[in-house]
């Protein structure tokens, strides 16, 4: 199939929007009408539904284009968004092989891989790229690997080190991401990455889940959903740039809320790389304006009984605050008391 | 929550025997195609249907992590053990349908190490074999000490001499030419790993004199396959199933709850990793301990069981599974 790439941006004058098609395939997040903190973590297992955004490895949606345009003015302002820890060096070659062999499995269309031995040929069509390399050999690509493969592949990636019975993160691509700091979280553990989480410590949820990582087999990735709120479809909510977009906060009104405030979504995957045994974190963000998810009656009426429900530490973590109220009464006139049906997708 | 990975089906290509005691198995994918790839020091479980018991074992992948289309492994022949060498020593030929798991690698490489210093005895040179293709491959420095106890009783020395020269050495124990441990530690420049992977009683010496020098201990690594202790059978309730399992004198604890089709997580099946880890409901009795997992105060505990390689001697044991 044939994707129809759009050309908007992120920024400026957010001219981001989502097809029908892409909001019917928005992964929204909520299983039921109220809010529950779960390790809600499934096997990634492929293919999925068919046309999903979990239909395969990686996906490739409408915004392809245009979110690899913003990453390269991210990195373009601060190059720090991509770093990597001198003995990731194998790893990087792991995500640029997992990646290109998947695209070009998935997507022939749009992406085409030849290899011969270590010479390898990769098209890119939708970036008007043909790239010839020696695999192993950084100084054949115009970038480090991941750096190489990242700019063409939407989502963030973080690979973190397996070592010493903990996860250390190491290496990543991250410019999509929703309020954290690579540079900041560079080098370090799984129980130090997440220190800022209320609650979840004392549920003992970190240690379990850092258990069933360290199992993650080469083959069998597992993933999860994870969602916040986002005012304008930015995708580049880093901490360093609070200054330019923590203050959109206080523009919400009854009568913009629809149009500004977004459902933002993570697909988080989690992938044991072949042969530098290193985990890979793939965090892909997906965003919807409130006025489009409305347009889907189940979502409709599940959205406001979730946000309803939501303890208060929990508004405060994920900096709803603000606007939380403005956005239940918004849509609450869309919800007409119906019961809704469970599991997430669309009815 | 956890899965127990899909096996997958491979024919016996080939079955070559080392020395008098080690023979090595090549597999190749029933549905042909390529084996998914793995790191160097990671394991394979190789299924074992032996009339009505079935074993899964655990054995180092030492071909190389660039070429998938077969797995290769090598087994001693223990005789007193479970079986599990015995079986695959004296039933198994080339042309036979097993089952092998995807790769787990609980022996990776340190990447961040400047150097890595590698410690063999015997059968423990399997894990080495893919890990060093990787270091030469990323040019990073290694040496390997290789106890074996004659010529002919060490598996693959000569080979491994012939593609790394001087970065192997052969320490051989019959010529009471043993390895110096010591020795050789004090040597080794700062940022330098240690691997080791041999009998029970070798790693543990190598750790005391790390330890003793000072080695930080995220700068020590090792693998031991070490079967499942046979012992006496028992019973054993799972509460969360209403099971009540028997426990035979020749299988783990772990292979008769799987033989159940109760789930339980493993990675190691040899007492090291934790992965199995399961909560003691009730217990009349004594736990036998056999892992190397738990801490003193968990055994003294008596909360917590490792089944892959524990046991229990009592009246009743209820598990939380
Ligand atoms: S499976 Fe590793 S300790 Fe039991």
């Amino acid at each position: 199939m044939t994707i129809a790439f759009r050309d908007e941006t992120f920024r400026d004058d957010y001219t981001f929007r989502n097809s029908p098609h892409a909001i019917r395939r928005f992964p929204f997040p909520f299983h039921e009408d109220r809010y529950m903190y779960a390790v809600n973590i499934e096997p990634h297992a492929l293919p999925g539904p068919k046309g999903s955004v979990v239909e395969f490895a990686f996906d490739v949606d409408e915004h392809y284009v245009s979110e690899m345009r913003d990453r390269e003015l991210v990195l373009r302002q601060d190059p720090l968004r991509c770093q990597a820890l001198p003995h990731m060096m194998a790893a990087q070659w792991d995500l640029l092989e997992l990646i290109m062999t998947s695209f070009a499995r998935d997507y022939p269309e749009h992406f085409s891989l030849e290899r011969d031995g270590e010479r390898w040929h990769w098209v890119n069509r939708p970036l008007g790229i043909d790239q010839r390399f020696v695999f192993g050999d950084a100084l054949t690509l115009p970038y480090e690997p991941m750096e190489y493969v990242t700019r063409q592949a939407q989502g963030d990636w973080v690979i973190v080190d397996q070592r010493d019975g903990n996860l250390w993160m190491d290496a990543g691509m991250v410019t999509t991401q929703a309020d954290w700091s690579l540079d900041f979280d560079i080098g370090m553990n799984f129980f130090e990455w997440h220190g800022p989480v209320p609650l979840a410590h004392e549920l003992g949820v970190f240690e379990r889940a850092l258990k069933y990582l360290m199992q993650v087999r080469v083959g069998s990735p597992v993933r999860r959903l994870n969602w916040t709120m986002t005012i304008n479809p930015l995708l580049d909510t880093a901490p360093e740039r609070y200054p330019v977009w923590g203050p959109d906060r206080t523009t919400v009104t009854p009568d913009n809320v629809g149009h500004k405030a977004h459902l933002r979504v993570e697909l988080q995957s989690f992938w044991r790389l072949p042969r530098s045994n290193a985990l890979l974190f793939p965090i892909r963000c997906y965003l919807i304006k409130l006025e489009e998810l409305v347009t889907v009656p189940k979502w409709a009426r599940r959205l406001p009984r979730v946000l309803k429900s939501l303890p208060q530490e929990l508004v405060d973590y994920k900096g709803l605050t603000r606007y939380r109220d403005t956005a239940v009464a918004w849509l609450s006139r869309y919800d007409d008391g119906a019961p809704t049906s469970p599991g997430g997708g669309p009815d | 929550m956890a899965v127990r990975p899909q096996s997958i089906k491979v024919r016996v290509a080939e079955v070559v025997p080392v020395t008098p005691l080690v023979k090595r198995f090549r597999f190749v994918p029933l549905a042909g195609g390529l084996l998914p790839a793995f790191s160097g020091g990671a394991h394979t479980v190789v299924e074992m249907h032996d009339g009505a018991v079935v074993r899964r074992n655990p054995y180092s992948l030492m071909g190389s992590p660039d070429e998938l289309d077969s797995y290769q492994i090598s087994v001693r022949k223990v005789e007193d053990s479970r079986g599990g060498s015995v079986f695959m020593h004296e039933r198994v030929k080339a042309g036979d349908e097993m089952a092998v798991s995807p790769p787990v690698n609980l022996f990776a490489i340190a990447w961040d190490a400047r150097k890595h210093l590698l410690l063999a005895g015997g059968i423990g040179i399997t894990p080495f074999v893919s890990q060093m293709i990787q270091l030469d491959r990323s040019e990073m420095p290694f040496e390997l000490h290789y106890c074996i106890r004659n010529d002919d009783r060490g598996p693959y020395w000569r080979d491994l001499q012939q593609r790394y020269g001087r970065r192997v050495q052969v320490h051989r124990a019959e010529s009471g030419l043993g390895m110096d441990v010591e020795a050789l530690l004090v040597m080794q420049p700062l940022g330098t790993h240690l691997f080791v992977c041999g009998p029970g009683p070798m790693i543990e010496g190598v750790y005391a004199t790390a330890r003793g020098l000072g080695w930080p201990e995220e700068n020590l690594h090792s693998e031991r396959f070490q079967a499942p202790a046979t012992g006496a059978a028992f019973d054993v309730v799972l509460r969360r199933s209403s099971k009540r399992v028997h426990v035979g004198t020749h299988e783990s604890l772990l292979e008769a709850i799987e033989a159940a089709d109760v789930e339980a997580p493993y990675l190691c099946r040899g007492g090291a990793c934790g992965q199995c880890e399961t909560g003691v409901l009730a217990c009349d009795g004594r736990l036998i301990h056999n892992d190397h997992y738990l801490s003193a105060e968990e055994r003294a505990a008596g909360r917590k069981i490792m089944p892959c390689v524990s046991r229990f001697e009592g009246r009743e044991l209820v598990l939380d599974l």
